[in-house]
């Protein structure tokens, strides 16, 4: 365990890192926009700008557009609807219902020690929150062709707070979740040990969102040119969903197949996630590690695609 | 102080559909740059002509453009459907990026190009109001600030927390022109915003677009109306097939215009083998010129129209009618009109004939132009259809009203406030 801390902070030194520098360059960017007010602010407009030159900066400017797109998405989505936001809860219940009933009472997968309906509503709810993020950023152009076709903001605006409502969602779901915990501890179904690593779930969760949001900015690149990538999005998330650890235990899988299941990024995410929630399993440092490293570069990789499209996909969509 | 200033941009569009073929063109493209070789797909350098006859499937909507703009100034961009001027102004508001040149932008833009942007019908007006701000590049407390004076200026305090979706299109416009007035920006771009609206919210518009450039503010301007760039510009640039054409004082410009536009349209000719017609009579010529106390050439509501046909008669000893039509553009027929009665009769050969319609009679708008050559006062010899089209043009006396008048005819009565 003493090595695994060890890697722990490892990890999230350089992380907090990056987070001063982010916090750094914003502020001071921040002071450069109020001055703007006097006309000393100066823009050059051209062809193509550099690969790099992201101008992430200019989204502090925008946060309160942030914010009020993640209040449309939660008043929009839920007026003239009987259930409201509890449709939030109730999708992932259902759905661990019927993963409950299908595999683990007809195909009777270990589940690891632990109730199985437990076990696939947390995968699930982890697993929403990934493939609604993944999904809505591929889509961001498409859907916000004719808002971008009239007016400039940044762009990356629109997935962040894609990442923000899902967040807020989660965290609905992450209570629900724990009061099912405590009913299945109440009415003596399971027993749950609690660790410390339990602290590690909002690790977790950034993770997950810097992935989803990471792989969906580098195909929303692709579906604005080519469209036949938002069919194969929909239906390689499902089977993605499959290859990740959600329904079953990785120690399910066995020689060849267990190899590669520790490649996808997911795996650890979700393996650590039932380690800290339930004790079942092992705690894999190292997996975090390679889940992260994988998660910033996929980031960096996709905001740099993504700002690379911003710029021309008004005269191809 | 120079706000703008944009040196030789060019836009290449692609015409048709994107798609199919396009990853194959993209590889190639890329082979080419590889290889260091100048992109095949730019080398062509037709202008945006819409008359379908360039064999290329790209397009320069604009093609070496350079201008500057100065602090406090109005510039008009004024041109044809297709001419480059929406281009021109998504590259300056960054919704789309050029594909050659450069632009220097020495303040924050903000653009009217289509208000109401980004509204959600399911939020109430309030709600719209901060998502609009925002979406313009307003904080929230810039907008909380200016929130009383903007729901003010629309004038719909009573439905601000109402959805939008139940607001009447009018209210509609009104709320999202008045978020857009209340930007600060030291650029503002102007599209076409006075075709909405009555005429009381108009006047309220340009009296804003007027008190931002007072403040030292820059406005570029795109409009039709050339009354409206005539009045509220102290620049203008007229733009023709993503090119700069003409740019210098207003009136010049609009006026420059003016007397190009349709000036194909304004007469046919034709020989006598090809000539429309029949065994009985043909079409020689037929035009129109616009007569004017300035001697300017062009076709406005305070222009008469000098309307001359010539016509060969095949029929000996024709007693003779001419009957024209005059159609508004949706079809409906303003007037007809005939040649002098007794007709006279007309030996074979060529005949001419005149029309003047005086000025102040027809409204602004297309309208087009039949006639039929008639026997014996009864009998049509051949109708020639559609030979003319023209379209009249907008003169006003200052007004600050800048909409269109209805109805096909705007004759100029004697119609006073007597006391």
């Amino acid at each position: 365990m003493g090595s695994s801390v060890g890697e722990f902070i490892a990890f999230i030194l350089p992380n907090l890192k990056v987070n001063c520098w982010i916090k750094r360059t914003f502020v001071r960017k921040k002071q450069n926009f109020s001055s703007m007010d006097k006309p000393r602010y100066l823009e050059i407009i051209t062809p193509k700008r550099r690969w790099f030159d992201t101008r992430l900066w200019e989204l502090w400017h925008y946060r309160d557009l942030i914010v009020l797109f993640v209040k449309r998405d939660f008043v929009a989505q839920y007026k003239q609807t009987v259930l409201g936001p509890i449709w939030f809860v109730l999708q992932p219940l259902l759905t661990a219902l019927v993963f409950f009933i299908v595999f683990g009472k007809i195909a009777a997968i270990p589940t690891a020690g632990i109730h199985p309906f437990l076990f696939y509503f947390t995968g699930l709810t982890f697993w929403g929150y990934f493939s609604d993020v993944f999904l809505k950023c591929a889509n961001t152009f498409s859907v916000n062709a004719s808002l971008f076709g009239k007016v400039y903001f940044p762009r990356l605006a629109v997935p962040l707070s894609i990442l923000a409502s899902g967040l807020i969602k989660l965290l609905v779901q992450i209570m629900v979740l724990i009061g099912i915990i405590i009913g299945f501890n109440l009415a003596g179904m399971a027993t749950t040990t609690l660790n410390w690593t339990l602290t590690l779930i909002p690790v977790y969760t950034l993770l997950l969102a810097l992935l989803a949001m990471g792989l969906g900015l580098l195909f929303s690149s692709l579906t604005t040119k080519y469209r036949d990538f938002s069919f194969l999005l929909t239906f390689g998330v499902q089977l993605l969903m499959y290859a990740t650890p959600i329904i079953y235990p990785l120690s399910f899988a066995r020689g060849a197949m267990h190899e590669i299941l520790k490649w996808n990024p997911l795996t650890s995410i979700v393996e650590n996630l039932r380690y800290s929630v339930f004790s079942s399993g092992t705690f894999d440092g190292l997996g975090l590690v390679y889940t992260a490293v994988f998660a910033l570069f996929t980031l960096v990789l996709g905001v740099v695609f993504f700002n690379r499209v911003e710029q021309s996909f008004m005269d191809t969509v | 102080m120079e706000r703008i200033n944009v040196e030789h941009l060019s836009k290449q569009y692609r015409l048709g559909q994107i798609g199919t073929g396009s990853l194959v063109q993209d590889l190639n493209r890329w082979w080419y740059k590889i290889r260091g070789k100048e992109d095949p797909t730019l080398v062509i350098t037709e202008a945006n002509d819409h008359d379908g006859s360039q064999r290329s499937e790209y397009v320069w909507a604009l093609h070496d453009v350079s201008f500057s703009v100065n602090e406090g100034e109005v510039l008009g961009i004024i041109g044809r459907n297709g001419a480059g001027k929406s281009s021109l102004l998504k590259i300056l508001s960054k919704v789309t990026s050029p594909t050659k040149g450069k632009i220097t932008l020495c303040g924050r833009v903000a653009s009217l190009l289509e208000v109401g942007t980004g509204f959600h019908p399911e939020l109430t007006g309030r709600e719209n109001v901060f998502l609009n701000g925002a979406i313009l590049g307003m904080t929230k407390r810039e907008i909380s600030s200016k929130f009383d004076e903007i729901v003010a200026f629309s004038g719909v305090e009573k439905y601000i927390d109402t959805p939008v979706k139940r607001y009447s299109s009018g209210m509609y416009v009104r709320l999202a022109f008045a978020v857009a007035a209340h930007l600060e920006p030291e650029i503002l771009i102007v599209d076409e915003v006075l075709a909405v609206g009555d005429a009381q919210f108009q006047r309220k518009c340009i009296g804003k677009m007027k008190d931002v450039a007072v403040e030292g503010r820059t406005v570029l301007f795109v409009s039709h109306n050339m009354e409206a760039v005539k009045n509220l510009c102290n620049r203008a640039l007229l733009l023709e097939h993503g090119s700069i054409v003409a740019q210098g004082s207003p009136a010049e410009v609009v006026d420059y215009y003016l007397s190009g536009r349709n000036k194909a349209d304004w007469g046919r000719n034709y020989e006598e083998k090809d000539a429309p017609g029949n065994a009985h009579t043909r079409l020689k010529s037929i035009s129109l010129e616009p007569v004017r106390e300035d001697g300017k050439q062009i076709l406005t509501v305070k222009s008469s129209l000098l309307i001359e046909i010539s016509f060969w008669n095949y029929v000996h000893d024709l007693v003779a009618n001419l009957s024209l039509h005059l159609y508004a553009a949706t079809g409906e027929c303003v007037f007809n009109v005939i040649t002098q009665l007794p007709a006279p009769k007309l030996a074979c050969g060529l005949h001419k004939a005149r029309c003047t319609i005086p000025k102040e009679l027809l409204n602004t708008g297309l309208y087009y132009i039949s006639f039929m050559v008639v026997k014996d006062t009864s009998q049509p010899l051949f109708n020639f259809e559609e030979v003319l089209t023209f379209e009249v043009l907008e003169e006003r006396e200052t007004s600050n009203w800048h909409g269109k008048f209805p109805g096909f005819v705007r004759p100029a009565l004697d119609f006073k406030i007597t006391e």
